[in-house]
Protein backbone atom coordinates (compact mmCIF):
# COMPACT_ATOMS: atom_id res chain seq x y z
CA UNK A 1 0.00 0.00 0.00
CA UNK A 2 2.05 3.22 -1.09
CA UNK A 3 -1.00 5.26 -1.31
CA UNK A 4 -1.07 7.61 1.41
CA UNK A 5 -4.77 7.07 3.29
CA UNK A 6 -7.89 9.02 2.86
CA UNK A 7 -11.53 8.19 3.40
CA UNK A 8 -13.84 7.32 1.02
CA UNK A 9 -14.74 9.81 -1.35
CA UNK A 10 -18.67 8.90 0.04
CA UNK A 11 -19.73 9.52 4.03
CA UNK A 12 -20.90 5.50 4.72
CA UNK A 13 -25.27 6.10 4.29
CA UNK A 14 -25.24 3.45 7.19
CA UNK A 15 -26.77 4.31 10.20
CA UNK A 16 -24.71 1.71 12.86
CA UNK A 17 -27.92 1.65 15.32
CA UNK A 18 -29.91 0.14 11.95
CA UNK A 19 -27.18 -2.44 10.86
CA UNK A 20 -28.44 -5.08 13.52
CA UNK A 21 -32.26 -4.41 12.12
CA UNK A 22 -30.90 -4.56 8.92
CA UNK A 23 -28.92 -8.09 8.61
CA UNK A 24 -31.65 -10.18 10.79
CA UNK A 25 -34.08 -8.55 8.49
CA UNK A 26 -31.89 -9.39 4.87
CA UNK A 27 -30.94 -12.63 6.38
CA UNK A 28 -28.02 -15.14 5.75
CA UNK A 29 -27.76 -17.14 2.60
CA UNK A 30 -26.23 -20.06 4.47
CA UNK A 31 -29.52 -20.22 7.11
CA UNK A 32 -31.17 -21.15 4.07
CA UNK A 33 -31.10 -24.98 4.59
CA UNK A 34 -30.13 -25.74 0.83
CA UNK A 35 -27.32 -27.33 -0.98
CA UNK A 36 -25.55 -30.58 -1.36
CA UNK A 37 -25.58 -33.19 1.81
CA UNK A 38 -28.10 -30.42 3.68
CA UNK A 39 -29.20 -32.94 6.15
CA UNK A 40 -25.91 -32.90 7.61
CA UNK A 41 -24.11 -30.00 6.61
CA UNK A 42 -25.32 -26.56 8.02
CA UNK A 43 -22.59 -24.36 6.23
CA UNK A 44 -18.98 -24.53 4.86
CA UNK A 45 -16.68 -21.83 5.50
CA UNK A 46 -13.37 -20.93 4.46
CA UNK A 47 -11.54 -17.68 6.05
CA UNK A 48 -7.77 -16.33 4.81
CA UNK A 49 -5.32 -14.52 7.45
CA UNK A 50 -3.67 -11.73 6.07
CA UNK A 51 -1.15 -8.80 6.71
CA UNK A 52 -0.44 -5.98 5.22
CA UNK A 53 3.00 -5.19 4.36
CA UNK A 54 4.44 -2.11 6.53
CA UNK A 55 2.51 -2.58 9.43
CA UNK A 56 3.53 -4.13 12.56
CA UNK A 57 1.44 -7.47 13.60
CA UNK A 58 -1.40 -6.93 15.74
CA UNK A 59 0.35 -7.45 19.38
CA UNK A 60 3.02 -4.52 18.40
CA UNK A 61 0.71 -1.95 16.33
CA UNK A 62 0.25 1.61 17.95
CA UNK A 63 -3.31 2.53 18.39
CA UNK A 64 -1.80 5.27 15.36
CA UNK A 65 -0.94 1.93 13.53
CA UNK A 66 -4.69 0.43 13.85
CA UNK A 67 -6.26 3.59 12.67
CA UNK A 68 -4.07 3.64 9.75
CA UNK A 69 -4.67 0.32 8.80
CA UNK A 70 -8.99 0.52 9.55
CA UNK A 71 -8.71 4.04 7.28
CA UNK A 72 -6.62 2.06 4.54
CA UNK A 73 -8.74 -1.12 4.58
CA UNK A 74 -12.11 0.47 4.26
CA UNK A 75 -11.21 2.55 1.62
CA UNK A 76 -9.38 -0.40 -0.34
CA UNK A 77 -12.03 -3.05 0.25
CA UNK A 78 -14.80 -0.63 -0.66
CA UNK A 79 -13.11 0.59 -4.12
CA UNK A 80 -12.40 -3.34 -4.86
CA UNK A 81 -16.14 -3.97 -5.00
CA UNK A 82 -16.15 -7.27 -3.11
CA UNK A 83 -19.81 -7.31 -3.21
CA UNK A 84 -23.28 -5.80 -4.38
CA UNK A 85 -23.01 -3.95 -1.42
CA UNK A 86 -20.16 -3.78 1.20
CA UNK A 87 -21.34 -2.74 4.83
CA UNK A 88 -18.88 -1.04 6.93
CA UNK A 89 -19.02 -1.41 10.12
CA UNK A 90 -16.95 0.85 12.43
CA UNK A 91 -17.22 -1.54 15.60
CA UNK A 92 -16.08 0.96 18.13
CA UNK A 93 -19.54 3.31 16.97
CA UNK A 94 -21.92 0.08 18.04
CA UNK A 95 -23.28 -1.02 20.81
CA UNK A 96 -22.05 -3.88 23.01
CA UNK A 97 -25.48 -5.88 22.28
CA UNK A 98 -24.55 -5.30 18.42
CA UNK A 99 -21.25 -6.44 18.72
CA UNK A 100 -22.65 -9.28 20.23
CA UNK A 101 -25.70 -9.65 17.69
CA UNK A 102 -22.41 -9.84 14.88
CA UNK A 103 -20.79 -12.61 16.89
CA UNK A 104 -23.83 -14.71 17.02
CA UNK A 105 -24.21 -14.36 13.09
CA UNK A 106 -20.86 -15.63 12.67
CA UNK A 107 -19.69 -11.95 10.98
CA UNK A 108 -17.29 -11.67 13.81
CA UNK A 109 -15.45 -13.32 16.84
CA UNK A 110 -15.93 -12.83 20.40
CA UNK A 111 -12.16 -11.19 20.63
CA UNK A 112 -12.67 -8.88 17.75
CA UNK A 113 -16.29 -7.91 19.77
CA UNK A 114 -13.91 -7.19 22.42
CA UNK A 115 -11.20 -5.66 20.80
CA UNK A 116 -8.93 -8.54 22.04
CA UNK A 117 -6.13 -9.99 19.92
CA UNK A 118 -7.72 -13.33 19.19
CA UNK A 119 -7.33 -15.57 22.37
CA UNK A 120 -4.24 -14.55 22.78
CA UNK A 121 -3.44 -12.33 25.99
CA UNK A 122 -0.20 -9.92 24.44
CA UNK A 123 1.42 -8.23 27.92
CA UNK A 124 1.65 -4.49 26.67
CA UNK A 125 0.05 -4.96 23.68
CA UNK A 126 -3.29 -3.10 23.37
CA UNK A 127 -6.29 -4.18 23.81
CA UNK A 128 -10.43 -2.79 25.23
CA UNK A 129 -13.50 -1.95 23.27
CA UNK A 130 -11.49 1.51 22.05
CA UNK A 131 -9.33 -0.39 20.19
CA UNK A 132 -9.87 0.78 16.04
CA UNK A 133 -10.91 -2.07 14.53
CA UNK A 134 -14.22 -3.05 12.03
CA UNK A 135 -15.92 -5.60 10.08
CA UNK A 136 -17.21 -5.35 6.41
CA UNK A 137 -19.51 -7.46 5.59
CA UNK A 138 -21.15 -8.47 2.26
CA UNK A 139 -24.91 -7.85 1.19
CA UNK A 140 -26.91 -9.50 0.43
CA UNK A 141 -26.76 -12.65 1.98
CA UNK A 142 -23.72 -12.18 4.30
CA UNK A 143 -21.59 -15.04 2.32
CA UNK A 144 -18.26 -12.31 2.47
CA UNK A 145 -17.19 -10.96 6.09
CA UNK A 146 -13.71 -9.53 6.75
CA UNK A 147 -12.54 -8.50 10.14
CA UNK A 148 -10.20 -5.83 10.08
CA UNK A 149 -7.83 -5.56 13.03
CA UNK A 150 -8.74 -8.78 14.76
CA UNK A 151 -5.91 -11.34 15.67
CA UNK A 152 -4.64 -10.36 11.96
CA UNK A 153 -4.63 -7.27 9.86
CA UNK A 154 -7.20 -8.84 7.71
CA UNK A 155 -9.60 -11.97 8.50
CA UNK A 156 -11.76 -13.07 4.95
CA UNK A 157 -14.26 -15.28 5.22
CA UNK A 158 -16.87 -16.78 3.00
CA UNK A 159 -19.41 -18.80 4.14
CA UNK A 160 -22.16 -21.67 1.64
CA UNK A 161 -25.35 -23.01 2.74
CA UNK A 162 -24.43 -26.64 2.51
CA UNK A 163 -22.03 -29.08 1.71
CA UNK A 164 -19.89 -25.87 -0.99
CA UNK A 165 -16.22 -26.05 0.03
CA UNK A 166 -14.65 -25.61 -3.72
CA UNK A 167 -17.57 -22.84 -3.99
CA UNK A 168 -16.29 -21.08 -0.88
CA UNK A 169 -12.29 -21.53 -2.24
CA UNK A 170 -13.05 -20.23 -5.59
CA UNK A 171 -14.97 -17.12 -4.41
CA UNK A 172 -12.48 -16.71 -1.25
CA UNK A 173 -9.69 -16.83 -4.08
CA UNK A 174 -10.90 -14.26 -6.55
CA UNK A 175 -11.95 -11.73 -3.28
CA UNK A 176 -8.50 -12.44 -1.95
CA UNK A 177 -6.74 -11.13 -5.55
CA UNK A 178 -8.99 -8.42 -5.83
CA UNK A 179 -7.37 -7.08 -2.18
CA UNK A 180 -4.14 -8.27 -3.38
CA UNK A 181 -4.20 -5.78 -6.48
CA UNK A 182 -4.79 -2.85 -4.43
CA UNK A 183 -2.63 -3.54 -1.40
CA UNK A 184 0.60 -5.41 -0.34
CA UNK A 185 0.00 -8.47 1.70
CA UNK A 186 3.55 -9.51 3.94
CA UNK A 187 4.46 -12.55 2.46
CA UNK A 188 8.12 -15.06 2.31
CA UNK A 189 9.44 -17.24 -0.03
CA UNK A 190 9.64 -19.57 2.86
CA UNK A 191 6.88 -19.34 5.07
CA UNK A 192 4.50 -18.45 2.79
CA UNK A 193 1.76 -15.60 4.04
CA UNK A 194 2.83 -13.98 6.99
CA UNK A 195 0.47 -14.26 9.84
CA UNK A 196 0.90 -12.88 13.66
CA UNK A 197 0.39 -16.75 14.90
CA UNK A 198 2.85 -19.02 13.06
CA UNK A 199 0.15 -21.84 13.28
CA UNK A 200 -1.58 -19.78 10.63
CA UNK A 201 1.26 -19.23 8.38
CA UNK A 202 1.53 -20.45 4.74
CA UNK A 203 -1.52 -20.18 3.07
CA UNK A 204 -3.01 -18.83 6.14
CA UNK A 205 -6.32 -20.52 4.98
CA UNK A 206 -8.80 -22.74 7.22
CA UNK A 207 -11.48 -24.78 6.23
CA UNK A 208 -14.52 -25.44 8.28
CA UNK A 209 -17.51 -27.19 7.78
CA UNK A 210 -20.84 -27.08 9.95
CA UNK A 211 -22.10 -30.64 10.60
CA UNK A 212 -25.06 -31.59 12.22
CA UNK A 213 -24.35 -34.93 13.94
CA UNK A 214 -27.17 -35.51 16.55
CA UNK A 215 -27.04 -39.79 15.69
CA UNK A 216 -23.74 -39.69 16.10
CA UNK A 217 -23.43 -37.97 19.47
CA UNK A 218 -26.57 -40.01 20.23
CA UNK A 219 -24.67 -43.16 19.69
CA UNK A 220 -21.34 -42.04 21.42
CA UNK A 221 -19.90 -42.57 17.96
CA UNK A 222 -18.73 -38.99 17.72
CA UNK A 223 -15.60 -39.46 19.78
CA UNK A 224 -14.47 -41.97 17.03
CA UNK A 225 -14.96 -39.39 14.72
CA UNK A 226 -13.02 -36.96 16.92
CA UNK A 227 -10.31 -39.02 17.48
CA UNK A 228 -9.48 -39.89 13.79
CA UNK A 229 -9.59 -36.37 12.70
CA UNK A 230 -7.41 -35.21 15.50
CA UNK A 231 -5.33 -37.71 13.48
CA UNK A 232 -5.54 -36.31 10.59
CA UNK A 233 -4.71 -33.33 12.01
CA UNK A 234 -8.05 -31.44 12.19
CA UNK A 235 -9.90 -30.00 14.87
CA UNK A 236 -13.67 -30.79 15.61
CA UNK A 237 -15.05 -27.68 17.67
CA UNK A 238 -18.34 -26.04 18.81
CA UNK A 239 -21.22 -24.11 16.67
CA UNK A 240 -19.04 -20.71 17.57
CA UNK A 241 -15.59 -22.09 16.79
CA UNK A 242 -12.56 -21.93 18.60
CA UNK A 243 -12.82 -22.35 22.33
CA UNK A 244 -16.66 -23.15 21.95
CA UNK A 245 -18.92 -26.39 22.89
CA UNK A 246 -20.88 -28.39 20.84
CA UNK A 247 -24.06 -26.94 21.09
CA UNK A 248 -27.38 -28.73 20.00
CA UNK A 249 -25.22 -31.35 18.44
CA UNK A 250 -23.42 -28.99 16.03
CA UNK A 251 -19.83 -29.98 15.35
CA UNK A 252 -17.37 -27.86 12.75
CA UNK A 253 -14.44 -29.57 11.70
CA UNK A 254 -11.41 -27.51 10.17
CA UNK A 255 -7.60 -28.24 9.35
CA UNK A 256 -5.18 -27.19 11.89
CA UNK A 257 -2.28 -27.15 9.57
CA UNK A 258 -1.53 -24.58 7.05
CA UNK A 259 2.01 -24.70 5.92
CA UNK A 260 3.45 -27.52 3.54
CA UNK A 261 -0.07 -27.91 1.94
CA UNK A 262 -1.25 -26.22 -1.32
CA UNK A 263 -4.92 -24.57 -0.37
CA UNK A 264 -6.51 -27.60 -3.23
CA UNK A 265 -4.91 -30.79 -1.63
CA UNK A 266 -5.89 -29.20 1.61
CA UNK A 267 -9.54 -28.75 -0.06
CA UNK A 268 -8.98 -32.34 -1.66
CA UNK A 269 -8.66 -33.69 1.52
CA UNK A 270 -11.65 -32.35 3.06
CA UNK A 271 -14.02 -32.52 0.17
CA UNK A 272 -12.99 -35.69 -1.21
CA UNK A 273 -11.64 -37.74 1.87
CA UNK A 274 -13.13 -37.05 4.99
CA UNK A 275 -15.86 -35.10 5.25
CA UNK A 276 -17.91 -36.91 2.74
CA UNK A 277 -17.14 -40.03 5.31
CA UNK A 278 -18.13 -38.20 8.46
CA UNK A 279 -21.53 -37.61 6.37
CA UNK A 280 -22.18 -40.96 5.21
CA UNK A 281 -21.67 -42.31 8.69
CA UNK A 282 -23.98 -39.65 10.52
CA UNK A 283 -27.01 -41.15 7.51
CA UNK A 284 -25.84 -44.50 8.18
CA UNK A 285 -26.45 -43.96 12.31
CA UNK A 286 -29.87 -42.19 11.31
CA UNK A 287 -30.98 -44.67 9.37
CA UNK A 288 -30.10 -47.12 12.03
CA UNK A 289 -31.81 -45.16 14.68
CA UNK A 290 -35.10 -45.38 12.89
CA UNK A 291 -34.62 -48.92 12.29
CA UNK A 292 -34.19 -49.90 15.58
CA UNK A 293 -35.89 -47.24 17.84
CA UNK A 294 -37.97 -45.69 15.16
CA UNK A 295 -40.61 -45.10 17.50
CA UNK A 296 -38.67 -43.70 20.30
CA UNK A 297 -36.68 -41.27 17.84
CA UNK A 298 -40.36 -40.07 16.68
CA UNK A 299 -41.59 -39.25 19.93
CA UNK A 300 -38.13 -37.53 20.51
CA UNK A 301 -38.93 -35.32 18.01
CA UNK A 302 -42.76 -34.50 18.14
CA UNK A 303 -41.83 -33.84 21.87
CA UNK A 304 -39.45 -31.23 21.01
CA UNK A 305 -42.01 -29.66 18.83
CA UNK A 306 -44.47 -29.72 21.57
CA UNK A 307 -42.54 -27.85 24.03
CA UNK A 308 -41.46 -25.53 21.25
CA UNK A 309 -44.54 -24.60 19.82
CA UNK A 310 -46.57 -24.67 23.76
CA UNK A 311 -43.88 -23.46 26.32
CA UNK A 312 -44.08 -20.12 27.94
CA UNK A 313 -40.25 -19.61 29.24
CA UNK A 314 -37.76 -20.96 27.40
CA UNK A 315 -33.61 -20.67 28.11
CA UNK A 316 -31.28 -20.50 25.18
CA UNK A 317 -29.48 -24.01 25.41
CA UNK A 318 -33.19 -25.84 25.93
CA UNK A 319 -34.27 -24.35 22.74
CA UNK A 320 -30.97 -24.69 21.11
CA UNK A 321 -31.38 -28.82 22.37
CA UNK A 322 -34.92 -28.68 21.17
CA UNK A 323 -34.27 -27.06 18.13
CA UNK A 324 -31.44 -29.37 17.00
CA UNK A 325 -33.97 -32.43 17.57
CA UNK A 326 -36.51 -30.74 15.34
CA UNK A 327 -33.60 -30.02 12.62
CA UNK A 328 -33.15 -33.82 12.60
CA UNK A 329 -37.03 -34.28 12.44
CA UNK A 330 -37.33 -31.96 9.49
CA UNK A 331 -34.03 -34.08 7.44
CA UNK A 332 -35.69 -37.25 8.36
CA UNK A 333 -39.22 -36.28 7.02
CA UNK A 334 -40.88 -36.93 10.32
CA UNK A 335 -41.36 -33.22 10.47
CA UNK A 336 -42.72 -31.62 7.32
CA UNK A 337 -44.09 -28.78 8.21
CA UNK A 338 -41.57 -26.72 8.60
CA UNK A 339 -38.56 -26.68 6.60
CA UNK A 340 -34.64 -26.35 8.02
CA UNK A 341 -34.23 -22.10 7.14
CA UNK A 342 -37.18 -21.72 9.52
CA UNK A 343 -35.07 -23.93 12.16
CA UNK A 344 -31.80 -21.77 11.27
CA UNK A 345 -32.84 -18.38 11.75
CA UNK A 346 -34.59 -19.43 14.92
CA UNK A 347 -30.94 -20.99 16.04
CA UNK A 348 -30.06 -17.18 15.64
CA UNK A 349 -32.95 -15.38 16.55
CA UNK A 350 -33.15 -17.67 20.49
CA UNK A 351 -29.53 -16.06 20.54
CA UNK A 352 -29.62 -13.36 23.49
CA UNK A 353 -28.59 -10.77 21.50
CA UNK A 354 -30.63 -11.08 18.22
CA UNK A 355 -33.64 -11.47 20.82
CA UNK A 356 -33.20 -8.40 22.26
CA UNK A 357 -32.76 -7.06 18.73
CA UNK A 358 -35.91 -8.27 17.12
CA UNK A 359 -38.10 -7.10 20.68
CA UNK A 360 -36.48 -4.05 19.94
CA UNK A 361 -35.40 -3.58 24.05
CA UNK A 362 -32.54 -4.47 26.36
CA UNK A 363 -34.31 -7.37 28.52
CA UNK A 364 -33.62 -8.95 32.06
CA UNK A 365 -32.90 -12.52 31.31
CA UNK A 366 -36.35 -13.35 33.18
CA UNK A 367 -37.93 -11.30 30.58
CA UNK A 368 -35.62 -12.76 27.61
CA UNK A 369 -37.11 -16.27 28.43
CA UNK A 370 -40.49 -14.99 27.94
CA UNK A 371 -39.73 -13.36 25.11
CA UNK A 372 -38.13 -16.25 23.19
CA UNK A 373 -40.87 -18.61 24.29
CA UNK A 374 -43.45 -16.59 22.60
CA UNK A 375 -41.19 -16.05 19.65
CA UNK A 376 -40.81 -19.30 18.61
CA UNK A 377 -43.91 -20.26 19.63
CA UNK A 378 -45.16 -17.34 16.88
CA UNK A 379 -42.41 -18.10 14.06
CA UNK A 380 -43.11 -22.17 14.16
CA UNK A 381 -46.75 -21.40 14.15
CA UNK A 382 -46.54 -18.89 11.72
CA UNK A 383 -44.71 -21.25 9.12
CA UNK A 384 -47.01 -24.58 9.64
CA UNK A 385 -49.51 -22.40 8.45
CA UNK A 386 -48.43 -21.05 5.57
CA UNK A 387 -47.42 -24.75 4.37
CA UNK A 388 -50.73 -25.68 5.52
CA UNK B 1 19.95 -36.75 -9.57
CA UNK B 2 22.92 -38.79 -9.08
CA UNK B 3 24.22 -39.69 -5.68
CA UNK B 4 27.49 -38.05 -4.72
CA UNK B 5 29.36 -41.71 -5.20
CA UNK B 6 28.70 -40.59 -8.73
CA UNK B 7 27.58 -44.63 -9.60
CA UNK B 8 23.57 -44.25 -8.93
CA UNK B 9 20.58 -42.59 -8.28
CA UNK B 10 20.15 -40.70 -5.53
CA UNK B 11 16.87 -41.61 -3.72
CA UNK B 12 17.76 -40.47 -0.42
CA UNK B 13 17.48 -36.81 -0.05
CA UNK B 14 18.48 -35.29 3.71
CA UNK B 15 18.47 -31.90 4.64
CA UNK B 16 20.16 -30.09 7.60
CA UNK B 17 19.82 -26.54 8.46
CA UNK B 18 22.92 -26.20 11.11
CA UNK B 19 22.92 -22.36 12.20
CA UNK B 20 20.71 -21.44 9.32
CA UNK B 21 23.12 -22.83 6.83
CA UNK B 22 21.49 -25.40 4.72
CA UNK B 23 23.49 -28.67 4.24
CA UNK B 24 21.81 -31.19 1.29
CA UNK B 25 22.73 -34.47 0.41
CA UNK B 26 21.45 -36.60 -1.90
CA UNK B 27 22.34 -40.44 -1.74
CA UNK B 28 21.70 -43.84 -2.79
CA UNK B 29 20.43 -46.11 -0.51
CA UNK B 30 23.94 -48.09 -0.27
CA UNK B 31 25.61 -44.66 1.19
CA UNK B 32 23.43 -43.68 2.61
CA UNK B 33 23.30 -46.58 4.80
CA UNK B 34 27.27 -46.23 5.21
CA UNK B 35 26.50 -42.87 6.57
CA UNK B 36 23.95 -43.87 9.09
CA UNK B 37 21.17 -42.65 7.59
CA UNK B 38 17.85 -44.23 7.57
CA UNK B 39 16.45 -45.36 4.36
CA UNK B 40 13.21 -46.43 5.37
CA UNK B 41 10.60 -44.27 4.11
CA UNK B 42 8.28 -44.41 6.73
CA UNK B 43 10.46 -43.69 9.64
CA UNK B 44 8.85 -41.73 12.36
CA UNK B 45 9.14 -38.10 11.72
CA UNK B 46 9.28 -37.32 15.62
CA UNK B 47 12.33 -39.47 15.91
CA UNK B 48 14.11 -37.98 12.85
CA UNK B 49 13.42 -34.43 14.22
CA UNK B 50 14.44 -35.57 17.73
CA UNK B 51 17.72 -36.24 16.04
CA UNK B 52 18.29 -33.39 13.55
CA UNK B 53 16.33 -30.22 15.51
CA UNK B 54 15.72 -31.73 19.03
CA UNK B 55 12.41 -30.43 19.88
CA UNK B 56 10.47 -30.32 22.97
CA UNK B 57 8.05 -33.03 24.05
CA UNK B 58 5.48 -31.14 24.90
CA UNK B 59 3.07 -31.72 21.89
CA UNK B 60 2.22 -29.40 19.13
CA UNK B 61 1.56 -26.55 21.30
CA UNK B 62 3.84 -23.19 20.32
CA UNK B 63 3.71 -21.92 23.56
CA UNK B 64 5.21 -24.93 25.33
CA UNK B 65 8.52 -24.13 27.88
CA UNK B 66 11.64 -24.14 25.57
CA UNK B 67 13.78 -27.30 24.96
CA UNK B 68 16.18 -27.32 27.29
CA UNK B 69 19.03 -28.41 25.34
CA UNK B 70 18.50 -25.47 23.19
CA UNK B 71 21.27 -22.40 23.96
CA UNK B 72 19.75 -20.12 26.30
CA UNK B 73 20.63 -17.18 24.36
CA UNK B 74 17.51 -18.25 22.20
CA UNK B 75 15.29 -17.06 24.12
CA UNK B 76 16.52 -13.22 23.85
CA UNK B 77 17.16 -13.14 20.58
CA UNK B 78 15.30 -9.93 19.22
CA UNK B 79 13.77 -8.49 16.10
CA UNK B 80 15.34 -5.06 15.39
CA UNK B 81 12.44 -4.34 13.26
CA UNK B 82 9.83 -4.34 16.21
CA UNK B 83 11.48 -5.58 19.02
CA UNK B 84 9.76 -8.36 19.91
CA UNK B 85 12.22 -10.89 21.76
CA UNK B 86 11.70 -14.68 21.47
CA UNK B 87 11.39 -15.44 24.52
CA UNK B 88 7.85 -12.58 24.59
CA UNK B 89 6.65 -14.75 21.52
CA UNK B 90 7.01 -17.94 23.40
CA UNK B 91 4.96 -16.59 26.01
CA UNK B 92 2.16 -14.76 24.18
CA UNK B 93 2.25 -16.84 20.99
CA UNK B 94 2.10 -14.38 18.60
CA UNK B 95 5.10 -12.41 16.08
CA UNK B 96 5.46 -8.63 16.56
CA UNK B 97 5.81 -7.84 12.67
CA UNK B 98 6.51 -9.62 9.11
CA UNK B 99 10.48 -9.69 9.91
CA UNK B 100 10.06 -11.56 13.39
CA UNK B 101 9.75 -14.43 10.60
CA UNK B 102 13.50 -13.44 10.00
CA UNK B 103 14.62 -12.58 13.09
CA UNK B 104 13.43 -15.95 15.06
CA UNK B 105 14.11 -18.47 11.29
CA UNK B 106 15.98 -21.25 13.42
CA UNK B 107 14.30 -21.56 16.28
CA UNK B 108 11.05 -21.12 14.78
CA UNK B 109 11.79 -24.05 12.47
CA UNK B 110 11.28 -27.12 15.00
CA UNK B 111 8.19 -24.78 16.10
CA UNK B 112 6.22 -24.85 12.61
CA UNK B 113 7.38 -28.69 11.89
CA UNK B 114 5.48 -29.41 15.04
CA UNK B 115 2.51 -27.41 14.25
CA UNK B 116 2.69 -28.21 10.47
CA UNK B 117 2.40 -31.41 10.87
CA UNK B 118 6.49 -31.20 9.79
CA UNK B 119 5.95 -29.06 6.98
CA UNK B 120 8.89 -26.49 6.41
CA UNK B 121 7.97 -24.55 3.27
CA UNK B 122 4.95 -22.88 1.90
CA UNK B 123 3.02 -24.30 -0.71
CA UNK B 124 0.29 -23.37 -2.65
CA UNK B 125 -0.68 -19.21 -4.02
CA UNK B 126 1.65 -16.79 -4.33
CA UNK B 127 0.77 -12.71 -4.15
CA UNK B 128 -0.28 -12.41 -7.63
CA UNK B 129 0.97 -8.81 -7.51
CA UNK B 130 4.37 -9.79 -6.13
CA UNK B 131 4.73 -12.21 -9.11
CA UNK B 132 4.23 -9.76 -11.89
CA UNK B 133 6.51 -7.07 -10.30
CA UNK B 134 9.42 -9.86 -10.56
CA UNK B 135 8.28 -10.51 -14.03
CA UNK B 136 8.53 -6.90 -14.74
CA UNK B 137 12.68 -7.51 -14.49
CA UNK B 138 13.46 -5.99 -11.34
CA UNK B 139 12.86 -8.73 -8.55
CA UNK B 140 14.44 -12.08 -9.57
CA UNK B 141 11.52 -15.06 -9.28
CA UNK B 142 13.72 -16.54 -6.47
CA UNK B 143 13.21 -13.98 -4.12
CA UNK B 144 9.67 -15.26 -4.14
CA UNK B 145 9.78 -18.57 -4.55
CA UNK B 146 13.29 -19.25 -2.08
CA UNK B 147 16.87 -19.89 -3.13
CA UNK B 148 17.53 -23.01 -5.42
CA UNK B 149 18.34 -24.85 -2.32
CA UNK B 150 15.14 -23.98 -0.73
CA UNK B 151 13.22 -24.78 -4.23
CA UNK B 152 15.12 -28.31 -3.86
CA UNK B 153 14.27 -28.77 -0.66
CA UNK B 154 10.83 -27.71 -1.74
CA UNK B 155 10.66 -30.17 -4.95
CA UNK B 156 11.67 -33.06 -2.65
CA UNK B 157 9.45 -32.60 0.04
CA UNK B 158 6.62 -32.79 -2.39
CA UNK B 159 7.95 -35.81 -3.85
CA UNK B 160 8.46 -37.87 -0.50
CA UNK B 161 4.53 -36.57 -0.10
CA UNK B 162 3.73 -38.20 -3.73
CA UNK B 163 5.63 -41.40 -2.61
CA UNK B 164 3.75 -41.21 0.51
CA UNK B 165 -0.12 -40.81 -1.04
CA UNK B 166 1.18 -43.42 -4.26
CA UNK B 167 2.05 -46.25 -1.16
CA UNK B 168 -1.49 -45.40 0.31
CA UNK B 169 -3.16 -45.65 -2.41
CA UNK B 170 -4.38 -42.30 -2.84
CA UNK B 171 -3.89 -41.87 -6.28
CA UNK B 172 -6.11 -38.73 -6.85
CA UNK B 173 -4.32 -36.76 -3.81
CA UNK B 174 -0.95 -37.86 -5.74
CA UNK B 175 -1.94 -36.70 -8.89
CA UNK B 176 -2.79 -33.37 -7.41
CA UNK B 177 0.29 -33.44 -5.68
CA UNK B 178 2.09 -34.05 -8.68
CA UNK B 179 0.25 -31.00 -10.67
CA UNK B 180 1.98 -28.71 -7.63
CA UNK B 181 5.20 -29.95 -8.64
CA UNK B 182 5.12 -29.14 -12.19
CA UNK B 183 3.70 -25.95 -11.35
CA UNK B 184 6.36 -25.39 -9.04
CA UNK B 185 9.34 -27.04 -11.66
CA UNK B 186 7.57 -25.00 -14.25
CA UNK B 187 7.79 -21.75 -12.74
CA UNK B 188 9.58 -18.63 -14.81
CA UNK B 189 13.09 -18.41 -13.43
CA UNK B 190 15.51 -15.65 -14.14
CA UNK B 191 17.43 -16.17 -16.91
CA UNK B 192 20.55 -18.22 -16.51
CA UNK B 193 18.91 -19.99 -12.94
CA UNK B 194 19.66 -24.15 -12.92
CA UNK B 195 16.14 -25.17 -11.88
CA UNK B 196 16.63 -29.09 -10.40
CA UNK B 197 15.27 -31.63 -13.11
CA UNK B 198 11.14 -32.25 -12.09
CA UNK B 199 11.60 -35.38 -12.41
CA UNK B 200 8.78 -37.48 -10.94
CA UNK B 201 10.07 -40.80 -8.78
CA UNK B 202 6.79 -41.82 -7.57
Amino acid sequence: MNEKPRQPAEPDPNQPGQTALELINTGAEWLRGTGRACDVVVSSRVRLARNLAGFPFMPRASRVDRQQIVDLCHHKLVEAELADRLLWIDLREVSRLDRNLLVERHLISQAHARGKIGNHSVTGGRTGEDEPRAVAVGLPGERLSIMVNEEDHLRIQVVKSGFALAEALTEIDTIDDRIEARADYAFHPRFGYLTACPTNVGTGIRFGVMLHLPALKLTGDIEKVTRAANDMSLAVRGFYGEGSEPLGDFFQISNQTTLGKSERVLLHDLEHEIIPKVIEYERVSRRQLIERRGEAIADQVHRAMGVLTHARLLATDEATRLLSQLRLGVAMGLIEKVDQQVVHNLMLLVQPAHLQRASGRNMTQAERRVARAKLVRNRLTEAMTRRA
Amino acid sequence: MKCACGKNEATIHEIVVVNGIVQEKHLCPECAESEGISPDPHANIASLLAKHAQPSPAGPSLSGPVAPRRPPSVRSVRCSACGTTFSQFKNEGLLGCADCYKAFEFPLGPLLERAHDGATHHVGKIPRRALAASRGGDLPIEALLGSLEERAERLATLRKQIAEAVAAEHYERAARLRDELRALGSAPSSPGADLPEDRPEA
